[in-house]
């Protein structure tokens, strides 16, 4: 643990580098809705006469006081057990969360690539390239010359351009999605597993484009079960534990103690 | 160190040093909130200013169309019949109220010519009603979408509006030939009906913002609104001639707010100023029987103050949620 602190720690700055992401002292509560009561009318209806709140309804409280600065340029790796915290912290980067303490700022907008965007089920894969490509704000000259470009990268079987999208395997359609946001050049982009349904071939792919990505200065966060895809694709890993930073350093020391630790 | 260089970089350790203001931890004198705001971050979840906004939607009309023609054919796409429903749906609409009201009930007794009446007063309400309930759903059928990919949340309610609105500019279609199988003069004057169709489009645009943030907070409102649009059908004179009761009910008489208040309806508005452009005769039967009290030109106004008032509060209201939208 040469260059990794534990939790708590003040944070440093470099000076010499950009910041891109400043997470402040951040505290994130969510409320989840639940199916609680005894869900018919009628325990409904007195429900809302006796003005209580949903039965279901508890608070959680996600992330407990982060604070880190991320620079331009930069793949960071976000890992974790499940629960603590992870995908919650890129919904609150990507500005989906509200801060319930302390607060987020970003250069530019993010854009959160989660395996549950499914984007328009309904429509085909053209169209989705074509509407995805339009929505972040590309001109249609624009969309003409990227799409082939975005349909050879998510490399969907021959023909499947033109199903609908509900009709695709979560593989096929998490690579379409993956390939339509990285379209674009993002200041901050923000994978959610969404590389984790995809196969060896397609992650090499992804992980040349994470490249470049980060080369036209924006930052990447990544969130991975698979370490040794953080491992190679990252230059920098935070392990969040329980809401809180566990340790922030260099992938390999990070990893190795993750490893250790779960383990155990 | 927080980040994977703690060597190499030339700002390295040194701390000490003076000559290096930025170099500083939480709890000295430059907090990281002011730090961001050296560097010009800015808050991820704010939203942003009112010009930058229209700006953005404005760069997104490309996207607002092809959502608007993409849905419109995935609309259908499960049925054998396919687009042809688009027709189908609202002629049978006419089809039945012209069965109850016209045939049955006899409301057209003093009206010249009911069937043009009532495909007008169908269509045109129609129009307005499609628009406010799919555009109460159009942030929540969306989710995927919001959550996915960064983009104005303006822009889905107004393609909603694109999509109702391509779907009339078919029904007009067949409006015209009934108007014109009717005896209904071509002329110049028709194309007066233009400007009606785009007012009505401006007011359904606003209405449907409004109703799209309603319902993306609470998703009870789409349940409601199904009869809250059906209550307003039968207070819009859509299928009987709203004129016509007031010249006849003994209550709306005695008392005269209400029927003031009927006639600024924007339901009844938009539709009668309809019937006052494209039917001639309608047009006189209102003017030289029924006491004159409709003028076409009070109408105008009232269409007219609707739209911009719907649009521009509408708007607003939709923005002032705009970093809301997709949460949960």
């Amino acid at each position: 643990m040469v260059n990794a602190h534990l939790a708590q720690n003040p944070v440093d700055i470099d000076p010499t580098r950009d910041p891109i992401v400043v997470v402040d002292g951040l505290h994130i509560v969510y409320r989840v809705y639940g199916a609680g009561g005894k869900g018919n009318a009628a325990s409904a209806m007195s429900r809302v006469i006796k003005r209580q709140k949903r039965p279901s309804m508890t608070e959680v409280h996600a992330i407990k006081g982060l604070s880190f600065v991320a620079y331009r340029g930069e793949a960071v790796g976000v890992i974790g057990t499940n629960g603590s915290g992870k995908s919650t912290l890129l919904q609150a980067i990507a500005g989906l969360l509200p801060p319930a303490r302390g607060g987020v700022y970003t250069d530019g907008q993010p854009s959160l690539l989660g395996v549950n965007a499914a984007l328009m089920k309904d429509l085909t894969g053209e169209r989705n390239v074509v509407l995805g490509c339009l929505a972040m704000g590309m001109t249609p000259q624009e969309t003409k010359e990227k799409y082939q470009e975005v349909v050879d990268f998510a490399g969907l079987k021959p023909g499947f351009i033109n199903y609908p999208m509900r009709t695709y395997s979560s593989g096929m359609g998490a690579r379409l999605r993956f390939a339509i946001a990285a379209a674009k050049t993002h200041d901050v982009l923000l994978i959610d597993e969404a590389l984790a349904t995809g196969d060896a071939k397609f992650r090499t792919k992804s992980k040349r484009r994470i490249e470049e990505l980060r080369k036209e200065a924006g930052a990447v966060f990544l969130v991975a079960h698979q370490l040794d895809v953080v491992r190679e694709t990252c230059d920098r890993v935070i392990w969040l534990d329980d809401g809180q930073m566990r340790m922030d350093g260099d992938p390999d020391t990070v990893l190795d103690a993750y490893i250790e630790a779960t383990q155990k | 160190m927080s980040h994977p260089e703690p060597t190499g970089a030339s700002g390295g350790e040194s701390v000490g040093t003076l000559a290096e203001p930025p170099r500083m931890n939480l709890g000295s004198s430059e907090s990281l909130a002011a730090y961001a705001a050296r560097f010009g971050l800015k808050q991820s979840s704010a939203r942003p200013s009112l010009r930058k906004y229209l700006q953005e939607v404005w760069e997104r009309r490309h996207f607002i169309w092809a959502f608007a023609s993409a849905k419109n054919i995935a609309m259908y796409s499960d049925s054998r019949l396919g687009q042809v429903w688009q027709l189908l749906t609202p002629l049978l609409n006419v089809g039945v109220y012209f069965l109850i009201f016209g045939l049955l009930l006899n409301t057209s007794r003093d009206l010249p010519d009911f069937l043009p009446f009532l495909v007008t007063g169908v269509f045109m309400f129609g129009f307005m009603q499609r628009s406010i309930q799919s555009g109460s759903k159009s942030v929540g059928d969306n989710l995927s979408l919001i959550r996915a990919l960064h983009f104005p949340r303006a822009t889905l309610p107004l393609a909603i509006a694109v999509v109702e609105f391509q779907q009339l500019l078919l029904s007009l279609v067949v409006l015209m030939i009934i108007v014109v199988a009717f005896g209904e003069p071509i002329g110049l004057h028709m194309l007066m009906f233009v400007p009606v169709v785009g007012l009505q489009l401006m007011f359904n645009v606003g209405a449907g913002m409004m109703m799209a943030r309603l319902g993306a907070f609470n998703r009870d409102i789409t349940q409601l609104l199904p009869f809250v649009t059906r209550t307003w059908l039968y207070l819009s004179g859509v299928i009987f001639s709203l004129p016509g009761l007031m010249t006849s009910s003994h209550f709306l008489k005695t008392h005269a707010w209400v029927s003031e208040l009927l006639k600024m309806n924007p339901g009844y508005v938009y539709v009668e100023l309809s019937r006052h452009t494209l039917l001639g005769k309608y047009r006189h039967h209102v003017q030289h029987h029924l006491a004159g009290n409709h003028s076409t030109s009070q109408l105008w106004i009232y269409a007219l103050i609707w739209a911009v008032v719907a649009l521009v509060a509408g708007f607003m209201f939709f923005y002032r949620a705009e970093e809301r939208y997709g949460r949960g």
